[in-house]
């Protein structure tokens, strides 16, 4: 800022910070202060005191101590696991279709590159739920799951309802969430530092291992955990595509929570996927920063 | 701006080469040998065929649903009888959907004006507050967004119904589940969406206009109204609908808090799939289509103009701000 001379005429700066500009920045931020602790912390609170407590005489909650809820969260680990292997599937193959599809757009599609972006915001922008349920109609038996029965000549075979059925689901619905991190960071990397890597004499595949891949990191990790992170969570694409028959942790929590109302098991299972979520996402930044000395990337 | 030392003939694509006057050495080693080139060749359809395949596979399902839609059978939704409309004109008078759309749209608009105007104000009020708050809240914000939808559900739902007992016998209320626990629900993960939107603009901007406002004698009030809030606006614009969309076509919390007489569209869209695909189902989720598409469209073009306004420094479309902002 100017610092006032008696040359300068004296002008007005910024207001200085008084009780006046204080209690309109604490008016600013209230309402959304207020969202956050009246609709998040408190009903996380009272999933996890639930969690310890028993269930009512019809449904829901009776107060009370005890670690059954947990013990049984532990005895049935099925939805867990099922849960845990279908979200690393689905984000290793969201990584696979998502990163040559970046790449092409931030080095190859020059002037079109905006025509590129907006094609993949529409699907985004595009309900999730109608677009699950679109691949009734294509894997069903009229559809690509009837023409591969036909083709392995049995009758019996079927795609909706299996574990595949939700991996595609799963991989159509994220997709866009992982190409757009990965699209930012190529497209805000260097291009100078490929040159300067073939012009010593590095071919294509030793480029992109050893200058590409490391800078675009980051957004690779970002993109994994917007993936992986609601993948844990999932419920829409089994109950559609799975016929409910594929469980995951998601069916589990609707069940407990909106058919056969037992809350204290269904909140200690809650709490048991937020420390599943927590862990794997240290393990995500821990092993991406690994050997960095500053820590670099952070999820927002 | 090329990435590879091969020449682009294989692609149809603008690319400038990048081999500016290496000299020497440099030169022979980035000298393609056939071997090479024809890897190149390869990697270079590789990457346009998957791109291409990728696109037709985000982009088949939403074709396959409004093609069907248009199918006259009355029978299977892929057997195919001819083009009509009769299932646009049954579903629209039906009582049931224009009721569901109709909440719905109550929801949306709802959620997104609470969240574009509270996540807004939080991003205004997160620049001056203390580091103190900000540190907290910044940590909520990344809670509220990373958590799983169905956790904010569960979590939502047990606070309501248990808010409700207690409130309800003191105070001889009678608080239930509705559109407010759906609108309050929906607003928490939004409220954070424009919020960092907001933010993102408010970092990039520059304060230039604002320090030359209070040169000029303004009052922070008008300085505010002139010349930040016409900066922010694109950002509000995209907040705003994508709350909307995202309120509009949700369905893991609204299944969770709605209670009778509040069922929205993707309600009513999965409860119908349950008993089959039908055409019908196709033609109502047209109809979805068509609404949020039509709010993806109006939002670009808002953004574009008030870019091109604002002297074109970026064209910052309602598709690029979602792409930057998810990096």
């Amino acid at each position: 800022m100017a610092t006032t001379s008696e040359a300068v005429p004296v002008r007005p700066t910024r207001p200085p910070r008084s009780f006046r500009s204080g209690a309109l920045t604490t008016l600013l931020v209230l309402p959304a202060s207020l969202w956050y602790l009246i609709l998040l912390v408190l009903p996380l609170a009272i999933v996890v005191v639930m969690s310890f407590g028993l269930q009512g005489k019809f449904g829901g909650y009776a107060p009370g101590f005890t670690l059954d809820n947990y013990a049984s969260a532990f005895e049935r680990l099925t939805p867990f696991t099922t849960s845990l292997i279908l979200a690393f599937a689905g984000t290793i193959l969201c990584l696979l279709a998502a990163l040559p599809m970046a790449y092409f757009i931030a080095t190859r599609a020059g002037s079109r590159k905006s025509l590129f972006i907006v094609l993949l915001v529409v699907p985004f922008w595009t309900s999730f739920l109608i677009r699950t349920y679109a691949w009734l109609t294509i894997l069903g038996p009229d559809g690509l799951g009837g023409f591969i029965g036909d083709v392995v000549g049995d009758s019996s075979f079927r795609i909706l309802g299996t574990p595949w059925a939700v991996l595609i689901g799963v991989v159509y619905g994220y997709l866009p969430l992982m190409i757009f991190p990965i699209y930012v960071t190529l497209e805000r990397m260097d291009r100078t530092l490929v040159e300067a890597s073939k012009d010593l004499g590095a071919g294509r595949w030793s480029t992109f291992r050893q200058i590409t891949l490391p800078i675009i990191l980051p957004g690779l990790i970002t993109g994994s955990i917007l993936v992986f992170i609601p993948l844990m969570g999932e419920y829409v694409i089994p109950a559609i595509l799975g016929y409910g028959r594929v469980f995951l942790v998601g069916n589990q929590l609707v069940l407990q929570f909106l058919e056969s109302r037992n809350w204290p098991e269904g909140a200690a299972r809650a709490v048991v996927l937020i420390l599943i979520m927590l862990v794997s996402i240290i393990f995500y930044l821990w092993f991406a920063n690994r050997g960095r000395k500053t820590r670099e990337v952070s999820v927002i | 701006m090329s990435a590879s030392a091969e020449p682009k003939a294989a692609s149809g694509l603008p690319a400038v080469a990048g081999a500016a006057g290496a000299a020497g050495a440099a030169e022979a080693a980035r000298r393609p040998t056939p071997a090479r080139e024809r890897f190149g060749t390869l990697v270079e359809g590789w990457l346009r065929g998957h791109t291409i395949l990728i696109y037709l596979f985000l982009y088949i399902p939403i074709i396959v649903v409004v093609i069907f839609s248009f199918n006259a059978t009355n029978r299977r939704v892929t057997d195919w009888q001819g083009f009509s409309l009769k299932w646009y004109a049954s579903v629209l008078s039906d009582k049931v959907v224009q009721s569901a759309l109709a909440n719905s749209l109550i929801v949306a608009t709802s959620t997104a004006i609470i969240s574009a105007v509270f996540g807004t104000m939080a991003a205004l009020g997160l620049q001056r507050a203390p580091k103190w708050f900000r540190r907290p809240f910044e940590a909520l914000t990344f809670v509220s967004i990373i958590v799983p939808e169905i956790v904010i559900a569960l979590a939502s739902l047990v606070f309501f119904s248990s808010s409700f007992d207690i409130l309800n016998p003191i105070f001889g209320l009678k608080l239930k589940l509705g559109f407010p626990t759906i609108i309050a629900a929906h607003a928490l993960f939004n409220i954070s969406l424009v919020m960092l939107l907001v933010r993102a603009r408010l970092s990039g901007m520059d304060r230039t206009h604002v320090e030359a406002s209070y040169d000029l004698f303004a009052t922070p009030w008008r300085t505010f109204w002139q010349i930040t809030f016409p900066q922010l606006l694109p950002a509000v614009v995209a907040g705003f609908l994508l709350s909307f969309t995202f309120s509009f076509d949700d369905y893991v919390i609204t299944t969770f808090v709605s209670g009778a007489g509040s069922t929205t569209l993707p309600l009513y869209v999965f409860g119908t799939i349950r008993k089959g695909v039908t055409p019908a189902t196709n033609a109502v989720a047209a109809v979805m289509l068509l609404i949020t598409l039509t709010i993806l469209v109006v939002g670009q073009l808002v953004v574009a103009r008030n870019a091109r306004r604002a002297g074109g420094r970026s064209a910052a479309t309602v598709a690029e701000m979602i792409t930057e902002q998810s990096g």
